[in-house]
């Protein structure tokens, strides 16, 4: 079905400084009630930007109007907990195209990839360093290279190289989906599901 | 070089390897249930395709079901909707559908391996991360996305890197009231929630072999809980004992060949793991969690740790403890508590209900704790019932509730109100897990079960 292709990305970027963001954080199972893939922006960080009685909670990030952009950038082992891909639907649903983080949890970062959302992974010390330069300047950018495979920010010497599998780094500059390609194995799926003994 | 036990179910399910990229995985089983399906099943709609093998596809309502008064039309719009839409959708692609009610109901990784659909050497997939329940029975069991759910109900593939391997050895003998919930997490707190992201997990030892198919279920559905894709236990006797006869097992001939894949199932001696741990696992206490995550365990009567002695930043574990409102260096035992949760996929089958009750027997509830026991499936609450346990508990205070998710991650009425203390069986003390604002405790049951009857956080062996 695919998704928006994704080839370079300059943008500033919101810093969401805290480790083991889990996806009950980004959403929480309240609203998981769709149907359809709609409206989950709203409720991203829901309990982070809202207090019980709906006031905003002014320190939170989000409702911090000096940062915005389309990157999030996490603390260590982000996306950990349940395998709700509306974490990754409210992620994009919100606005952002990619989150980088020096570490991140194996489901979230598969259902990231599989909507669209690239998931940049950087080394502890790169991380801390875009931490700092956004504190010092909101409006910093941040160029990611999907390409060349390279994360820099605008303005300094800082860049570093990413990793990324070859198959996925196709799909998303070209924006195909697992399923399309999988279809197309259609007949020797059949075939192998004769010889499976269970 | 031998093969690990991963290696072998691994490798007999990949229909392609594409260089540079995932493998192409055949996956035996699909267990489908109310909220991650939805957008899946319109996805096959806007592609106009049916599901490939409905036969190999099962589902179950239970994460947004109430506990009580099922019998009844549920009251939640929205819950409601997405009931009615996997029944629907069930239909349509002629998927066998145990909903609300249904005898078969019940939590999706407790009726698995009831009925036989969980099997060794299988791979089987959920949208759900404590598919890797699953793995107690030597299958390669693991949690995926929606658009991954839409990829095995049109293909029956998933397309995925071959993991890592790690193998976690615990030999010698558990102390007395040590539940194989506290070896979990126990090896969750000297690893940490992210020390096995990207591994797959053997649990090897006389520990797990001595232990009951329950328990292994228990250990393998918390290895998530460490980042793992999952976790596994070579099958043996106690495995094949257990899913003999069952609806879904093989019979006769498909059992004897069937067999004759299931027997090869264990690591060769000089297989090479990625990484390798061991526990002694004589030294394993009683284990609670006091912070938000599933990795801030200690024994029963440790203290909360200091923030310096953190691996981690510092600020995210005092923001931790802020919102536990416990401090560094405080003693967890004693600590007041206000509801007790009994249940979910990690503790709500039948040997844990025998060992709540064991506890409870003859003991009265305290008056200032709330108590959920939620069975795992309808199966569960049957057996709670002629075993004559349900009526112990009603002796002592307590009351059952029908089976479903629940408190666990509270989707339903089941919420933890804000700033209130939930002992929980489950398997994340996440912020507002089981309701905004609640504070959860993880434990297990024979732990929830003294601090039930105290009220506060109480050793078991010192009721
Ligand atoms: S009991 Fe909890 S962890 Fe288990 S399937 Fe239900 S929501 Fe998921």
């Amino acid at each position: 079905m695919g998704y928006d292709k994704f080839k370079i990305l300059k943008s500033k970027a919101v810093p969401l400084a805290i480790e083991n963001v889990d996806t009950d954080q980004i959403i929480p199972a309240r609203f998981l009630k769709a149907t359809e893939r709609v409206g989950f922006g709203d409720n991203l960080f829901r309990d982070w930007k809202y207090k019980p009685n709906n006031e905003i909670k002014k320190n939170f990030v989000l409702n911090d109007h000096k940062y915005s952009g389309k990157i999030l950038v996490g603390g260590k082992n982000f996306g950990s907990g349940s395998s709700r891909e509306h974490a990754a639907w409210a992620i994009y649903d919100y606005g952002f195209r990619c989150v980088i983080s020096s570490f991140f949890a194996d489901i979230f970062k598969n259902n990231c990839l599989n909507i669209g959302v690239l998931p940049v992974q950087v080394s502890a010390k790169f991380l801390d360093i875009i931490f700092k330069e956004i504190y010092k300047n909101p409006k910093t950018l941040i160029t990611v290279d999907l390409d060349l495979q390279t994360i820099k920010i605008k303005k300094t010497n800082y860049k570093e190289d990413f990793d990324i599998n070859e198959y996925k780094k196709n799909n998303l500059l070209n924006g195909y989906d697992d399923i399309d390609y999988l279809l197309n194995l259609k007949e020797s799926i059949k075939e192998f599901s004769k010889q499976t003994p269970l | 070089m031998g093969q690990t036990l991963f290696d072998k179910v691994w490798d007999s399910h990949v229909i392609k390897k594409i260089d540079n990229g995932p493998d192409v995985l055949f996956i035996d089983r699909h267990m489908v249930h109310e909220v991650t399906s939805p957008v899946a099943f319109l996805g096959l709609k806007k592609r106009k395709i049916k599901v490939l093998f409905p036969e190999k596809t099962f589902a179950t309502a239970d994460h947004n079901t109430p506990t009580r008064n099922q019998h009844m039309p549920v009251k939640d719009l929205l819950s409601k909707k997405q009931l009615e839409a996997l029944e629907k959708n069930a239909k349509e692609h002629k998927i066998s559908y145990w909903g609300l009610g249904h005898q078969k109901n019940g939590i999706v990784h407790v009726i698995g391996p009831e009925h036989g659909i969980t099997l060794p050497g299988a791979t089987i997939v959920c949208g759900d991360s404590h598919t890797s329940t699953h793995g107690a029975f030597g299958a390669i069991a693991f949690g995926i996305g929606t658009s991954e759910v839409e990829m095995v109900l049109s293909t029956q593939c998933i397309m995925q890197p071959k993991p890592k391997k790690m193998r976690i050895t615990v030999n010698g003998k558990l102390s007395k009231s040590v539940t194989p919930k506290d070896v979990a997490l126990f090896i969750i707190s000297k690893l940490s929630t992210s020390g096995a992201t990207g591994y797959f997990v053997e649990y090897s030892g006389e520990v797990f072999s001595n232990m009951s198919m329950e328990g292994r279920m228990t250990v393998c559905n918390l290895s998530i809980e460490m980042g793992a894709r999952g976790g596994m236990i070579a099958p043996d006797k106690k495995t094949f004992e257990y899913i003999k006869g069952r609806e879904f097992t093989p019979k006769n001939d498909y059992w004897k060949k069937a067999m004759d894949y299931w027997k090869k199932l264990y690591t060769d001696e000089d297989a090479i793991f990625d990484k390798e741990i061991s526990f002694n696992g004589s030294l394993i206490e009683p284990m609670i969690t006091y912070g938000t995550n599933p990795g801030m365990g200690i024994s029963i009567n440790g203290g909360i740790p200091n923030s310096d002695e953190q691996d981690g930043s510092k600020k995210t574990f005092l923001k931790s403890l802020e919102y536990m409102n416990y401090r560094e260096g405080d003693k967890i035992i004693g600590k007041k508590i206000d509801f007790v949760f009994l249940g979910s996929c990690t503790n709500g089958r039948i040997e844990d209900f025998r060992a709540f009750t064991k506890i409870v027997k003859g003991r009265k509830k305290a008056p200032n704790v709330t108590a959920w026991l939620v069975p795992g499936s309808h199966k569960v609450e049957k057996a709670i019932k002629e075993e004559g346990l349900l009526t112990i508990l009603k002796d002592s205070g307590f009351e059952l509730r029908e089976p479903g998710c629940s408190a666990c991650l509270a989707m339903n009425d089941d919420k933890i109100p804000t700033g209130k203390y939930a002992v929980s069986t489950s398997n994340r003390n996440f912020e507002g897990r089981q309701g905004p604002g609640s504070r959860t405790l993880l434990a297990s049951p024979i732990v929830a079960a003294a601090a039930a009857i105290t009220g506060k956080i109480t050793d078991p062996r010192k009721l």
